[in-house]
């Protein structure tokens, strides 16, 4: 790569991906959004105001953690984790609402609305709702209500109404349906925050950026701390959001491998997975272009997995875009295989992950074998894994 | 001239609004959609709006959605969608037919194959509700070189520059969503219609119909003095909804309001 990496274009294209694929009553608003972000991000008084909550309410920078015993254990590479889990709320959800709940409030808005999956950025909403004193309002499937009550809770107690959705697949696709239905309607008055690098422009470049802080950090942990840049990063991948976070700043870095691990669920050749970059086709869902899983009528396909968070059909349109130009390569990890990387990291680390990121840890078993003892693997901890107690007891035949 | 341009010019010259209902292909079931389509046009009906379900109607509220649902329960799919309107076309020749959906199942055909397939069930036009004129110039143009009319969405909230940008990219007509919500949503503002109707007919010469709260025969009339067209789609479903365990009445509802909407609108 002789050309410094410069996407989207300014109509939010990641080559044939992204875009604005939403029906016209959003386009004004969308727009209006857009030039909020076009004007904020260049804005010194809004970045200050951004990093000081960065650093006093979210607790960043977060760590670089060198996993000295567990590199040890997998005799390979040395593996450094990036703590997103020690952020205010346990994930890295937070970096992205702090950023979009200011420019909610730069924007006159006194409504905000969200869709969630695991949960995570629905409580990451809630949070800055409740800082701010917007009325909140989380859109989450109900299937995804059963299996995460104790972050449905937390945003109750936050002060947002969750909104259990009952249509389609009753998860994060459907929430998100739920989502785009309410702006439409509430256009006047509502920011909607999406939690991951999709939608429509320019939410995929936006999220992105507001998650960009996660590489940017890692990078300069990693040179203080090891002395050169990491030979490879490994993060899960639902929409994408904190995978694009850490791979971001690394994007011109050519000797950094760039490694995205999507759900497989039950296993790819089962059919029950959500690992739309390792076997989807392109479609048009949510706003954007991107791989999604679909039959061969151009209907959405119900996905599995375990991690409610990565259970979605398509995936951020960046990340399909990496995929194939070839920067990145998409892996994927079974629920089985994340429950090992689950227990390994909390066993070897004692660090519980979120079953999200316990993806990025399975893959990280597979992977730091292989490589020398001298070379360097960042994973990103994108979240804690106390919000999936009662899943991991459940499957383990434990009562609570 | 398009059979929609005929059929608009011909109302216009009879001083009459357009009547245009909406029902998802395959809801109930697939059997139900083309003698729903005749009886239609028997109760005076100008333009058919077929709706092909899709397993994410971002745009539609719950009646719509739980259309979608139904036909998808029995495999309904875009293609048996266009077999539908093509079965139509055998024994109707002069009623338009305009395809109304998502952009995702367009996409799995592909443009130009998805362009001669609508081609050869002979539909009118085609509406793709998440394509907005940023996105369409591609598939635009290959539905227009095959005659077909692109139909594009105008809302409360769109400004003269986008209205001017409907009016060069699509034909047939223009569809205003006559409130900011979904399908089937709250009570249409008359007042509020009739000025924006004003700025839309200032830039563009296509007729416009108005769709999104029209509910009954009344809403239909005032709406009807306003547009060249009144759009009827979840009132029509939620018969359909009200009756599924008997679909001869859903059937009759459906003429009996249809009936009573093109009376009042030619009165």
């Amino acid at each position: 790569m002789t050309e410094k990496y410069n996407m989207p274009d300014v109509r939010g294209h990641f080559g044939p991906y992204g875009g604005l694929f939403v029906a016209e009553t959003l386009i004004p608003p969308i727009q209006e959004l857009n030039a909020a972000y076009q004007q904020y991000m260049n804005d010194p008084e809004f970045i200050a105001e951004m990093d000081a909550d960065l650093q006093y309410y979210v607790g960043r920078p977060s760590p670089l953690y060198y996993a000295e015993r567990w590199s040890r254990e997998l005799g390979g590479a040395q593996i450094y984790l990036k703590r997103e889990d020690l952020n205010h709320t346990g994930s890295h959800k937070i970096n992205n609402t702090v950023g979009q709940a200011l420019l909610a409030k730069r924007m006159g808005k006194t409504r905000i609305i969200a869709e969630t999956g695991a949960g995570q950025h629905g409580v990451a909403t809630a949070t800055v709702a409740a800082r701010l004193g917007l009325e909140c309002v989380v859109y989450m499937g109900a299937v995804d209500v059963a299996r995460q009550s104790l972050n449905v809770y937390r945003m109750k107690l936050l002060g947002a109404t969750v909104v259990a959705v009952e249509s389609g697949s009753k998860t994060l696709k459907d929430a998100l349906n739920e989502a785009l239905r309410d702006w439409v309607t509430n256009v006047d008055n509502t920011f909607y925050i999406i939690g991951t690098v999709a939608g429509p422009h320019p939410y995929p470049a936006m999220v992105r950026d507001f998650q960009a802080i996660i590489g940017r950090e890692a990078k300069q942990q990693c040179l203080a701390q090891a002395g050169r840049l990491p030979d490879a990063l490994v993060a899960c991948v639902g929409g994408g959001s904190n995978a694009i976070g850490l791979f971001y700043p690394f994007i011109d870095d050519e000797s950094v491998k760039l490694i995205g691990v999507e759900a497989a669920g039950d296993g790819v050749e089962t059919g029950r997975h959500s690992a739309p970059l390792c076997a989807g086709k392109p479609g048009v869902l949510h706003g954007n272009r991107t791989y999604l899983m679909s039959d061969e009528d151009g209907e959405v396909i119900e996905t599995h997995s375990i991690s409610a968070g990565l259970d979605y059909p398509g995936v951020g349109p960046e990340h399909a875009w990496l995929k194939d130009t070839g920067r990145a390569q998409y892996v994927n990890i079974t629920d089985t295989e994340a429950l090992e990387g689950f227990h390994a990291l909390t066993r070897m680390e004692g660090i519980i992950p979120a079953l999200e990121s316990a993806h990025a840890m399975a893959y990280t078993m597979k992977l730091a074998p292989t490589m020398r003892k001298d070379e360097i693997i960042i994973i990103n901890l994108s979240g804690r894994g106390d919000k999936d107690m009662q899943t991991m007891a459940k499957r383990e035949g434990i009562e609570l | 001239m398009s059979r929609l341009a005929a059929t608009f010019a011909e109302l216009e010259k009879t001083g009459r609004k357009a009547l245009i209902p909406f029902i998802t292909a395959g809801d109930p079931s697939p059997d139900f959609t083309v003698p729903m389509m005749h009886a239609m046009v028997d109760a005076g009906v100008n333009v058919i709006e077929l709706g092909v379900p899709f397993s994410d109607p971002m745009a539609d509220g719950p009646v719509i959605q739980r259309a979608s649902e139904r036909a998808l329960a029995h495999k309904m799919s875009l293609r048996k969608t266009l077999a539908i309107a093509a079965e139509f076309r055998k024994t109707n020749q002069t009623t338009p037919v305009v395809i109304m959906g998502y952009l995702n199942p367009i996409e799995a055909m592909g443009y130009e194959a998805f362009a001669d397939a609508a081609k050869t069930a002979d539909i009118d036009g085609v509406l793709t509700v998440d394509l907005p004129p940023e996105e369409a110039a591609e598939c635009t143009a290959l539905l227009k070189a095959r005659g077909i009319d692109p139909i594009f969405l105008l809302a409360p909230n769109s400004t003269d520059e986008r209205i001017e940008k409907m009016d060069a990219l699509g034909s047939g007509y223009l569809y205003y969503v006559s409130l900011k919500g979904v399908t089937g949503a709250g009570h249409l503002n008359t007042a509020d219609v009739e000025q924006k109707l004003h700025q839309i007919k200032a830039r563009t010469n296509l007729p416009v119909g108005v769709g999104f709260g029209v509910k009954d025969a009344e809403t239909a009339k005032a709406v009807s003095a306003l547009g060249d067209g009144v759009v009827v789609g979840s009132a029509l479903i939620s018969k359909i909804e009200a009756n599924l365990d008997n679909p001869s009445q859903a059937k009759n509802e459906i003429i009996e309001l249809l009936t009573a909407m093109r009376s009042v609108m030619d009165s």
